[in-house]
C-alpha cells in the first residue's frame, strides 16, 4: 500500500511541475483578447493565429516572419501553432483550438482542400475569420485566399527571364516535372503560345521539352541528354524546383556552365551555390515573406470590417502597397519574385 | 490462479486485502485521480478550457482512441499486442472511399469496410493463435501490409465527397448537449467490453493467459480461441474507428490515423495494464484516455507546442511504467513486515508488478 501511495504522491507532483510549466505559457495570454475578440465590430484587440501546414518548414517559417512583421505595425496579438507533421486530421485540432479560444482570424495553408472544411466552418460561427494562403481550401468554407502567383504570371515570368539571359534569342528548351502534372502542362501550354503570339520572343525557339518526374538523377541525366541532342542550345527553362537543381548541378560541372542559361521555378537555399558561382544567373518564385505579410493584412481588414471578403473590396498592405479582392474571394500576391545574386542572401528557406 | 504455479512472478492482486483497499488504493485510481486533477486545474487555471466547444472537440479527437483502446486491453492483458489497429483503419477507410466513390451507399459501404476490419483481425489471429508466431513480429508485419495496401488502393489521393447526412452524423451532437454522437456506440461497445472482461469467464481466461498461457491451458482456458476471439474484436472495431475517423474528416486516405497505433498503446499502458500481460482494468484504460486527451487538449489551448506536449505525455507514460518498480524496488530495500509481500518468495518481484 506504501507503494501505491508514494507513486500517487509523486505523480502529483509531475503533474504539478507539469503545470507549473505549461502555466508560464498562459500568462503572455492573460491580456483576455481571447475571450472578447469576436465580439468587438473592430477597433479592439486583434488576435491572429497562424497554422501552416507543418511546424520546422523552412518555407513556412519565412512566411510566419513575414505574418510576424505585419502583426506588429498592425499591433496584433500573434502566434504561430502547427502540427509536427503535414496532415489534415492534425490540423483540425488545432483550428478547433482557434474556435474555442475564440481568437479574431487564423491563417493557414491547407493540408487538403475539403477535410478541413467541417472545422473551418464551426470556427467561422464562433466568429473567427479564415484566409488561407499558400494552400487553398473550397472557396466556400474560407473568407480569402491569398494566392501566391497566378499560372499566367509563372508562365510570363519564366519567359521573360530567359529571353533576358540569352539576348532574345536562340534554341531554348523546357525541363519539366512528370508529364501528366496538371500546373506545369499549363504552364507550358501557356509559354508556348505566348512565344508563338508575342513579337518580343520572335527569335526564340523551343526546341524540345523533357521530363525528369520530379526526380533528381533523372532530371540530371534528361540536362544532360538535352545538352548533347541540341548542341546549339541557348537556355533551358525548368518551372519545378527538382528540376531547376537537378540542371544546375549538372551545368555547374560541364563545360556548359556559363555557356547555357537556367532558370526556372527554385528556392534560394537549393539554388543558392549555383547563383553564386556563375551557373545560374536569376530564378524565380514568389516570396514567402510578402505571402504571409500580405494574409496578415487581409485577415486584419476583415476582422476591423474594412472588406467582407467580396469582388472588388481594397485594402491596405503595409509596403506591399494596396490590394484588391477577385473573383472567389481570391487575393493575388502578384508576380513571381525573381532571386538573383543581389538579394538571394536575404532569403533561407 | 486456482492452483499454486510454481513461479509467482506475478500476482493480480492479493485477496487477502479488504475489498475496500483492493478496489479503491490501485493503479486504476490514481490514474482517474490524476485524470481529475488535471481537468478540475484545466477549468480553473485553463483560458477558455471551460468554454462551451471545448467538451465536443474533446471527445471528438479521443473517440477513435477509446473505441480501440478497448479491444487492445484485452489483447495487451494477454501478453500480446496488436499493432495493425491504426493500419487497419487506414484501409477501412480506404475502402469505404473507394466504395462510396463507385456508387455505393455509406451504410453499405461501411458495412464491407467492418468486413475488411474482420479479415484482417482473422489473419493476425490466425498467425498468432493457431499457427504460434509472437504478435510483435506478425502485427509489425501486417501494420505494413495493410497500410501498403490501403495507400495502393487509393494512392496519395483522398476522396471527400461523402453523403452529407453521414458526414454530419459523425460530427453531430446528442441532442443540444456537447456530446458527439459517437459516444453512443462507444458507451454499448464499453459496456459490452467490461461485462466481457470483468463478469465472464472468458474474461477470467483473459488475465489467466496473460500471467501463465500454459496453466490457463491446463485449467481449462482455450487459449488459441480466446486470442482468436480478441484479434477478431481488434480488427473490427478499429475498422469502426477508421469509418467514424474518415467521415469526421470527410476525408478517406490511405495514410489516415498514421501512428496512431502508438497512441493507443500508450493510453493503455498509462492506464495501468501491464505490458507483460496478466494485469490491467478498462476503467483504468479509459481514465488514461481521457487524461493524454485533456492534457493535449489543454496544452494545445496555452499554445504549447506539440512537441512539447509529446515530451510531457512520453514522461508521464514512462514514469507511470517506471514509478511503481522503482518504488517497488526501494520498498523492499526497506525493512518491513514479513506480511507485507503477499505470495511467493521473492518479494521484490512481486512487489514491482502487484499493486495490490
Amino acid at each position: 500500500m506504501k507503494i501505491q501511495k508514494r507513486s500517487t504522491a509523486l505523480a502529483a507532483i509531475l503533474l504539478t511541475a507539469t503545470f507549473a510549466f505549461a502555466g508560464c505559457g498562459s500568462d503572455s495570454d492573460d491580456g483576455g483578447s481571447a475571450s472578447d475578440g469576436g465580439s468587438g465590430g473592430g477597433g479592439g484587440d486583434l488576435s491572429i493565429t497562424m497554422l501552416p501546414k507543418n511546424l520546422g518548414n523552412a518555407y513556412f517559417d519565412t512566411s510566419t516572419d513575414g505574418a510576424e512583421k505585419a502583426a506588429t505595425e498592425i499591433g496584433a496579438e500573434f502566434e504561430e501553432v502547427g502540427p509536427d507533421t503535414a496532415s489534415p486530421d492534425a490540423q483540425v485540432s488545432y483550428i478547433n483550438t482557434v474556435a474555442q479560444q475564440g481568437k479574431s482570424a487564423l491563417i493557414l495553408s491547407a493540408n487538403d482542400p475539403d477535410a478541413l472544411c467541417d472545422a473551418i466552418d464551426e470556427a467561422r460561427s464562433a466568429d473567427v475569420k479564415v484566409v488561407t494562403f499558400d494552400a487553398d481550401t473550397n472557396p466556400d468554407c474560407r473568407d480569402l485566399f491569398i494566392n501566391q502567383a497566378t499560372a499566367e504570371g509563372i508562365a510570363a515570368k519564366q519567359l521573360e527571364l530567359i529571353s533576358d539571359q540569352i539576348g532574345g534569342k536562340g534554341e531554348i528548351a523546357i525541363l519539366s516535372a512528370s508529364a501528366n502534372a496538371t500546373n506545369q502542362n499549363a504552364w507550358i501550354d501557356m509559354m508556348e503560345s505566348e512565344l508563338a503570339d508575342n513579337p518580343d520572343y520572335a527569335d526564340i525557339e523551343l526546341v524540345d521539352t523533357v521530363y525528369g518526374d520530379d526526380e533528381d538523377q533523372k532530371s540530371f541525366d534528361q540536362t544532360e541528354a538535352l545538352l548533347q541532342n541540341h548542341p546549339d542550345l541557348k537556355g533551358i527553362i525548368s518551372p519545378t524546383t527538382v528540376g531547376i537543381a537537378a540542371a544546375a548541378r549538372y551545368l555547374s560541372d560541364s563545360s556548359s556552365k556559363g555557356k547555357v542559361a537556367l532558370t526556372g521555378l527554385g528556392t534560394p537555399n537549393q539554388m543558392r551555390e549555383y547563383v553564386e558561382d556563375g551557373t545560374v544567373t536569376s530564378f524565380a518564385l514568389w516570396n514567402p515573406g510578402d505571402l504571409g505579410y500580405l494574409a496578415t493584412f487581409a485577415a486584419a481588414a476583415l476582422v476591423d470590417g474594412d472588406i467582407t471578403g467580396a469582388e472588388g473590396d481594397s485594402f491596405d498592405a503595409g509596403d506591399l502597397g494596396t490590394f484588391e479582392v477577385g473573383a472567389d474571394g481570391v487575393v493575388l500576391l502578384g508576380e513571381p519574385f525573381t532571386f538573383d545574386a543581389d538579394n538571394i542572401g536575404d532569403f533561407d528557406f | 490462479m486456482s492452483t499454486a504455479t510454481a513461479t509467482p512472478a506475478r500476482t493480480y492482486s492479493s485477496y487477502s486485502a479488504p475489498l475496500w483497499k483492493r478496489w479503491l488504493v490501485t493503479r486504476e485510481t490514481a490514474v482517474i485521480v490524476l485524470t481529475a486533477a488535471v481537468i478540475l486545474y484545466s477549468l480553473a487555471n485553463v483560458p477558455n478550457f471551460d468554454g462551451p466547444l471545448t467538451l465536443k472537440f474533446l471527445l471528438q479527437d479521443i473517440a477513435p482512441i477509446l473505441l480501440i483502446a478497448l479491444p487492445m486491453t484485452l489483447v495487451i492483458i494477454t501478453g500480446e499486442i496488436d499493432l495493425s489497429v491504426a493500419s487497419i483503419m487506414g484501409l477501412s477507410s480506404v475502402l469505404l472511399g473507394v466504395l462510396h466513390d463507385a456508387g455505393m451507399s455509406v451504410p453499405a459501404a461501411a458495412l464491407l469496410a467492418l468486413l475488411a476490419g474482420l479479415v484482417c483481425g482473422a489473419l493476425n489471429g490466425f498467425l498468432i493463435a493457431y499457427v504460434g508466431l509472437p504478435s510483435l513480429a506478425v502485427t509489425i508485419g501486417t501494420l505494413a501490409l495493410f497500410r501498403g495496401i490501403a495507400v495502393g488502393l487509393l494512392g496519395t489521393t483522398a476522396i471527400t465527397d461523402f453523403t452529407e447526412k453521414w458526414a454530419d452524423l459523425a460530427t453531430g451532437t446528442i441532442g443540444d448537449s456537447r456530446i458527439p454522437l459517437v459516444m453512443i456506440p462507444f458507451a454499448v461497445l464499453a459496456v459490452g467490453f467490461v461485462v466481457l472482461l470483468h463478469f465472464s469467464t472468458f474474461g477470467r481466461g483473459v488475465y489467466e493467459i496473460g500471467l501463465n498461457d500454459e496453466a490457463a491451458h491446463f485449467t481449462g482456458v482455450n487459449v488459441a480461441r480466446t486470442k482468436m476471439v480478441l484479434f477478431l474484436l481488434s480488427g473490427v472495431v478499429s475498422a469502426l474507428a477508421g469509418i467514424y475517423f474518415t467521415l469526421r474528416y470527410g476525408s478517406a486516405r490511405g495514410d489516415n490515423a498514421t501512428g496512431y497505433e502508438l497512441q493507443v498503446i500508450a493510453a493503455v499502458l498509462l492506464g495501468g495494464v501491464s505490458i507483460f500481460g496478466g494485469r490491467g482494468r478498462l476503467h483504468g484504460v479509459l481514465a488514461g484516455v481521457v487524461l493524454i486527451g485533456v492534457l493535449s487538449s489543454a496544452l494545445r489551448l496555452e499554445s504549447v507546442t506539440v512537441n512539447v506536449t509529446n515530451i510531457i505525455v512520453g514522461l508521464l507514460l514512462v514514469a507511470s511504467v517506471i514509478l511503481p518498480s522503482v518504488l517497488g524496488w526501494a520498498g523492499s530495500r526497506l525493512p518491513r513486515k514479513a506480511s507485507a509481500a503477499p505470495a511467493g518468495p521473492r518479494p521484490d518481484k512481486d512487489a514491482a508488478t502487484a499493486d495490490v
